[in-house]
């Protein structure tokens, strides 16, 4: 007897159908379920109700972790929507050797975290770095000891963050630029608008959707940012720079308290839910305007 | 724009263009000057002066001789376990997401809608959701910290970009193609096999960089799944903090490390140019 290929093709999704639900819902629900559990090294079965968020609440880790989430995302986000909306403009302007602009800028993109980490620790080390640069220079009193800092150690993963990921933002805003009509411009110079007035008032409100997709990227990097931490900072001076990516691997793997990671997990996958309602909510914004 | 533009805003435009260029160039570049000093200079000499005698004697001690732990054999190892990670997984991921891709495009399966959005759904949580039970899962299969382990995580976390880029793709095809296959008693698998391989190769080579990229870029999967035997190349070069027999630290050797790592991405980014643009932004599709 012979399939029909239609009954084939439905076949063919089974593997993936298989290893999404097992491998994305099966372990979403488990770890929420070990979140209302007391599990320490190894899963135990025993109901704890809402035991492991009340000791989350009250660890101080956590409140830094999870504050350095908006802290971090805000300004990363904001400095790579900002630097990335000036490159994608200036490179609309016609310019020569566009290409070989755009290279230079996305090329980070293509780093991982872990050299785009490497690189900046080195480049931002004391004693020969760029401190020590600016010193040479004459500025003796100048100090950037940024990653010895609690306070402002979280900014070497800003500008870190954003070397590497600038250039995206630019790429995929500056398509949407090109996808703009072109007649605008001709309007403009009818009407003796000036180009920055365009930009601001016509251009930006037709980009807003491609706006907010970078806003989800860029999103999606802050939530999942571990890698740049561990290299960068570890987490420190202290955990002054932890973030929940880190707080939760960290407590299950060397803190062996399966059920505090699985809460923290948990609030975290909260928070992108919330997050991405506000999107939804943006996206809704900018289509009724 | 045939407007004239002012010279002095297109000198702004063109100073505001070359400091940003300095900024994104800089960082790499110093990486590189730094691998190409001798441990001493790497060490006491300020960052930005030039190697006084250049050679790439740093990038041979960090390929063979740098200690990853108390095993002294160069991160070259770990280059090839990354490269095994990444063949294995790309190639598995691009043949199931073309796959699934071509099932939902072209055959208005029911439920295929719920099945698309169940795997896109799942690319937006976190992984850190996900990998504690995946351990115990794989625990429980005896098959912890080993190279299927490694592979079937990315694999995992791969399908949904990969699976919509090849959807996305797929959809655009007329539909003829297939009701002129199916005329001809073509199944399925054949329809797949000979008419629509045959016409994906542009979009499996966006997908393909999404993936090599992403596999060789991958620190955490790697750091949890991989276990020491298949640990790649990311996850070493993280905790090389390479040190002569003396004890002093070894700066060069480490920004070597660093180089070689960045390497075959970048060599990818530079070959591939448009392509690699274009998946960067049918990445953003997703959102």
């Amino acid at each position: 007897m012979k399939l029909r290929p239609r009954t084939v093709a439905s076949l063919a999704l089974v593997p993936t159908i298989l290893l999404t639900v097992i491998g994305y819902y099966v372990s979403i629900l488990w770890t929420v379920g070990l979140s209302f559990t007391p599990s320490r090294i190894l899963p135990v079965a025993r109901w704890a109700g809402f035991d492991m968020y009340e000791r989350l609440f009250q660890t101080e880790r956590w409140h830094v972790a999870y504050t350095n989430l908006y802290i971090f995302g805000g300004l990363y986000i904001g400095f790579c929507l900002i630097i990335g909306l000036g490159l994608a403009i200036a490179l609309d302007q016609s310019v020569r050797g566009r290409s070989f602009f755009q290279t230079i800028f996305l090329y980070p993109v293509a780093l991982s975290f872990i050299v785009t980490g490497l690189a900046w620790r080195w480049l931002l080390n004391p004693t020969t770095g760029l401190q020590d640069f600016v010193r040479g220079l004459g500025f003796e009193s100048f100090t950037l000891d940024l990653l010895s800092s609690p306070d402002r150690a979280i900014f070497t993963l800003v500008i870190a963050g954003v070397w590497h990921s600038a250039g995206l933002t630019m790429v995929i805003l500056f398509a949407g630029l090109q996808s703009i009509d072109q007649e605008i411009w001709q309007a403009s110079r009818v009407d003796c608008i000036p180009r920055w007035r365009m930009y601001w008032h016509v251009v930006l409100p037709m980009l807003w959707p491609v706006v907010v997709t970078c806003l989800v990227l860029l999103g999606m990097q802050v939530v999942r940012s571990y890698d740049l931490v561990v290299v960068l900072t570890g987490g420190g001076p202290g955990y002054s720079t932890d973030v929940p990516a880190k707080f939760i691997v960290d407590h299950y793997f060397e803190r062996q308290n399966v059920g505090l990671a699985s809460a923290a997990a948990t609030l975290l996958l909260l928070t992108v839910v919330a997050l991405f309602v506000l999107v939804s909510i943006l996206r809704r914004k900018g289509a009724a305007t | 724009m045939s407007t004239r533009p002012s010279m002095i805003g297109r000198f702004g435009l063109y100073a505001f263009l070359l400091v940003t260029a300095a900024f994104f160039a800089i960082p790499l570049l110093i990486v590189f000057l730094t691998a190409l000093k001798d441990s001493d200079e790497a060490r006491a000499a300020s960052i930005f002066l030039l190697p006084g005698s250049p050679d790439f004697e740093a990038f041979r001690v960090a390929w063979l001789e740098a200690c990853i732990g108390r095993e002294c054999s160069g991160i070259s190892g770990r280059f090839w376990n990354s490269v095994i990670i990444t063949v294995l997984s790309t190639s598995i991921s691009l043949l199931l997401a073309s796959i699934n891709g071509f099932a939902l495009a072209m055959w208005d399966l029911r439920r295929g809608g719920l099945v698309l959005g169940l795997l896109l759904i799942g690319a937006f949580v976190p992984y850190q959701v996900m990998i504690y039970p995946l351990v115990r899962i794989f625990a429980l299969g005896g098959m912890h910290q080993t190279l299927t382990a490694i592979v079937v995580v990315h694999v995992l976390f791969g399908l949904p970009i990969l699976t919509l880029i090849f959807r996305n793709f797929y959809v655009g095809l007329p539909p003829e193609l297939i009701k002129a296959g199916r005329v001809d008693g073509a199944g399925f698998f054949q329809i797949y096999r000979f008419i629509v391989m045959p016409m994906s190769l542009n979009v499996a080579i966006v997908a393909g960089i999404i993936s090599v990229t992403g596999v060789w870029n991958d620190y955490l999967l790697g750091l949890i799944f991989a276990g020491p035997s298949w640990q790649p190349m990311t996850v070493s070069v993280a905790s090389l903090s390479a040190t002569a027999s003396s004890g002093v630290p070894e700066h060069n050797v480490n920004m070597a490390a660093t180089l070689l790592t960045a390497l075959p991405p970048l060599l990818l980014y530079l070959v591939s140019g448009r392509y690699f643009v274009r998946g960067v932004t049918s990445g953003a599709v997703k959102g």
